[in-house]
């Protein structure tokens, strides 16, 4: 049998939410960020280990691809940390109200980002099977496509679920700053592969 | 709003709510409903934890089995036992269950069921994505094994090199089946590494900073970390294999400027890591294991710790050491023979650290211990014959020979099955609240170590003389037949012992003697509650303040009190010194995980056959995960999401 328990403290006083750190989700967002990270470090490499067994980058007689839908979804992309921000900010004062538009917001950029994709796809001036440079892009472009949309599907679910009666809980509120500070991982991996896939072709002889 | 801070009406565990009250209200609200239903529907990383291990079981007996096939066709020459194209599929199977479906599951499955019992904590982090984890497993497991009967095995070895790989040389889905199952135990293993690394650095005991976690807690840290940091790499390329087998990409085709060395990089970056990724568990048993038999603290815990890591870290600079016979740059082949080499140096102190511990402690040599032994001396062997093939020329040699055949087993039976199976021992009366006869684990033991012997030892030779890996068979007369048919009575002898150490497991879950909590004296929180523990692990959260508590605090471990007893809730502790910090709610059972795991199946399958799998199906899998994430009625509790 167990001995008689020495009772040594007292945990109830303790709060029950934190944002950042001190919450358990936040470390199972980073570690996901990791994972996704040496995935596309990975793609990185493998683009650079192609390149390097390439006479020509882009091979003749493809063209690198046109620069308007880059640039327009980067740029987007980059503004969307302002309201990102805001809603991070929002929801870590518990603030129902900004936080519901500040989702909203962030879906709606989500959809514009869709479309300008689209047109990113089209503007490549290659195909997936044409050769290894074409393969190589689309593989870029598919990845980080699917994290936008990871997201974005994060996104509109929370944003369906603060505007119910759930919302206004202190652990809602931290789903609502987490994803935003996975938003911040989708664009900042976007930066890379913008150059990877618009300027290194343009750069390399 | 935040809280329910102020909430005293809430019950909490207490010096007024303690004994056999407490057990019942905490056995109600940490169980699972009784029926399919709640069987599928369970969290509890105890449960999951023990299917984890039964089913590696499974793959680890399918797999010795092709082994004994592969020695029964090897056994004489001119053997016609098999056909060459049914060997390729088995010796890959051998390999792929081996290490995909039986180590690293099965290390990862004692993680699960023991680091929160050796946190001191009441639940794994993110459960549901734990249940998640074990049917994707299992669906990926069970996936390859059925295209293997049905005669569209993998059959392109165990890494799978392109171009032989690729669409030109494997036309047919074989090797289809192997990326994707590739693709199921990834997202398995990687999202068990996630739980543990936050399990491990938010969920210990109060007191138990990262300077007093059990040698085992650490090494599970850094597999898990290993894990997060080497297999996206598979992930990926095994995505990109796929996609030039099924959509025409041109990654690997040297014909359209691709490049097959583009893979050997990229899958030994994720291969070589998982090796270690197999072997630091291992080490944790073994100082469990050495600690607790030898009755003292294992020697020189920092020098230990700090080997863990470096082993870690140096994993990730070695990939190119399979890859020698490629060609390299001179800087290159120099790099990697160091590198290689550098590995031998932790792994030889942690070799001196337990050796110092026996000799200063007051050793008991009941089985478990014996295993340590049996796993020292083999693991030696191999550790100098993988020196020999870390250097480039005797590697020229030996590439793609029985010598390296004979190098990774001893490697991997003898440093990570011997104290895995010392591990099931010692922790055998922990999960099932029985203890396996010593008489037989002794001769299970004995057998097992000289079967092995038998079974490898001459594969050096074969090597040396000559004889290929992955041929089906070799004609008479090349001064191979008698070692190989030592080789091929070796194995049956190991089936043997493997045979007993399960008989002895079913019998003494039946008739073996009953274990009480701590019956080996043991140093660490897990012996602190009954065996089995009950669902909710601890009655109080128990509080540390050594790396051994139980063999410092005499009497009584001191507890906290306070957490809810009528919800599940967690305490979290800060990073370093585990200060308590937060009490969290733990999340409840829920059929959502399994669902979301039967829809990614069918996803991974389906996508092998039309790339628009991948469109439909994550729509019903999409749905899935957000009911899972959606807070449930009625509850005062939050629903944790993940």
């Amino acid at each position: 049998m167990m001995p008689e328990p020495r009772f040594t403290a007292d945990l109830s006083g303790l709060p029950d939410h934190a944002f950042g750190h001190r919450a358990l989700t936040w470390w199972g967002v980073m570690a996901f960020m990791a994972i996704e990270g040496v995935g596309f470090a990975m793609a990185f490499a493998a683009y650079f280990f192609l390149m390097n067994h390439q006479d020509q980058w882009p091979p003749d007689p493809v063209q690198p691809p046109g620069l308007l839908a880059g640039i327009l979804f980067t740029l987007v992309m980059l503004a969307s940390e302002i309201p990102n921000t805001m809603l991070k900010k929002a929801a870590e004062k518990e603030v129902i109200g900004p936080v519901r538009v500040g989702l909203v917001v962030m879906t709606l950029i989500g959809l514009v980002l869709f479309v300008i994709r689209a047109f990113e796809f089209g503007s490549l001036n290659v195909g997936w099977t044409d050769n290894p440079y074409g393969s190589v892009l689309w593989m870029l472009l598919v990845l980080h496509t699917a994290h936008v949309l990871t997201d974005w599907v994060d996104t509109a679910t929370l944003t369906a679920l603060m505007f119910t009666r759930h919302g206004e809980s202190s652990r809602r509120f931290g789903d609502v700053s987490e994803n935003s500070l996975y938003w911040r991982f989708v664009w900042l991996t976007w930066l890379p592969i913008y150059l990877l896939i618009y300027w290194i072709p343009r750069w390399v002889p | 709003m935040s809280g329910e801070r102020t909430d005293r009406t809430e019950l909490r565990d207490g010096a007024g709510l303690t004994g056999e009250i407490l057990h019942q209200h905490l056995a109600r609200t940490w169980s699972r409903k009784p029926g399919l239903i709640g069987w599928l529907s369970t969290v509890d990383h105890k449960e999951i934890g023990r299917r984890y291990m039964v089913t590696a079981m499974i793959f680890f007996a399918l797999a010795g089995i092709l082994g004994l096939v592969i020695r029964a066709q090897l056994a004489r020459p001119d053997s016609g036992l098999i056909t060459a194209d049914r060997y390729n599929q088995i010796f890959t199977m051998h390999g792929t269950t081996m290490m995909f479906l039986f180590a690293v599951p099965v290390m990862e499955a004692m993680a699960i069921y023991l680091v929160p019992l050796m946190l001191g904590t009441r639940n794994i982090s993110f459960p549901r994505l734990n249940a998640f984890s074990y049917y994707v497993y299992l669906a990926g497991g069970t996936m390859v094994w059925v295209a293997f009967l049905l005669n569209v095995g993998p059959d392109a070895g165990w890494f799978t090199y392109v171009p032989l790989a690729g669409p030109e040389f494997s036309p047919g889905k074989r090797v289809d089946f192997w990326a994707q199952m590739v693709t199921f135990t990834e997202v398995a293993a990687l999202a068990v590494a996630v739980e543990l690394v936050a399990t491990i650095l938010k969920q210990r005991a109060p007191g138990m900073s990262l300077a007093r976690m059990p040698l085992f807690v650490w090494g599970v840290l850094v597999t898990a970390l290993m894990i997060i940091f080497s297999m996206p790499s598979i992930a990926l390329t095994s995505a990109m294999l796929m996609s030039d087998r099924l959509v025409g990409t041109q990654f690997f085709n040297p014909v359209e400027g691709g490049d097959p060395l583009l893979w050997q990089h990229l899958f030994w970056f994720f291969g070589h890591p998982e090796v270690y990724i197999i072997f630091i568990p291992a080490l944790g048993f073994v100082s469990q294991i050495t600690e607790t038999f030898c009755r003292r603290p294992v020697f020189a815990y920092p020098a230990m710790v700090l080997s863990l890591v470096s082993i870690g870290l140096l994993a990730f600079g070695l990939w190119v050491h399979h890859m020698f016979a490629t060609g390299l740059p001179r800087v290159g082949y120099s790099f990697y023979t160091a590198a290689s080499m550098a590995v031998a140096i932790p792994s030889g102190i942690q070799i001196f650290c337990w050796i110092a511990t026996i000799w200063l402690g007051r050793p008991r040599f009941r089985t478990p211990l014996l295993y340590v032994v049996a796993f020292v001396i083999t693991f030696v062997i191999g550790g100098l014959s993988g020196v020999m093939v870390a250097s480039v020329p005797l590697d020229l040699q030996f590439h793609d020979s029985y010598f390296v055949v004979a190098h990774f087993h001893y490697v991997l039976i003898g440093g990570a099955v011997f104290p895995l199976l010392g591990a099931f021992t010692y922790w055998f009366p922990k999960i099932t609240g029985r203890m396996m006869s010593d008489t037989v684990g002794k001769w299970t033991l004995g057998l097992l170590f000289a079967g092995f012997n038998i079974a490898f030892f001459p594969m050096h030779m074969l090597g040396i003389m000559g004889m290929p890996r992955r041929v089906y068979t070799y004609p008479a007369g090349m001064g191979w037949d008698t070692l190989n048919m030592i080789s091929t009575v070796g194995a049956f002898i190991v089936a043997a012992a493997v045979l007993l150490f399960v008989a002895n497991a079913f019998a003494s879950l039946r008739w073996g003697e009953a274990a009480g909590a701590d019956p080996w004296e043991g140093s660490s929180l897990e012996w602190a509650t009954s065996s089995p523990p009950p669902a909710y692990n601890f009655a109080h959260i128990p509080v540390v303040s050594s790396r051994t508590p139980l063999w410092d605090e005499g009497d009584g471990l001191p507890v906290a009190t306070g957490l809810k007893v009528k919800h599940r809730e967690n305490l979290l502790t800060t990073v370093l010194d585990a200060i308590p910090d937060l009490r969290e709610p733990s999340p409840d059972p829920s059929i959502w995980s399994f669902v979301a795991a039967v829809s990614t199946t069918a996803l991974f399958i389906g996508s092998i056959f039309t790339p628009w799998a991948l469109v439909w199906l994550s729509i019903p899998t999409t749905a899935a995960l957000i009911a899972w994430f959606w807070p449930k009625p009625g509850g005062a509790l939050e629903q944790e999401a993940r």
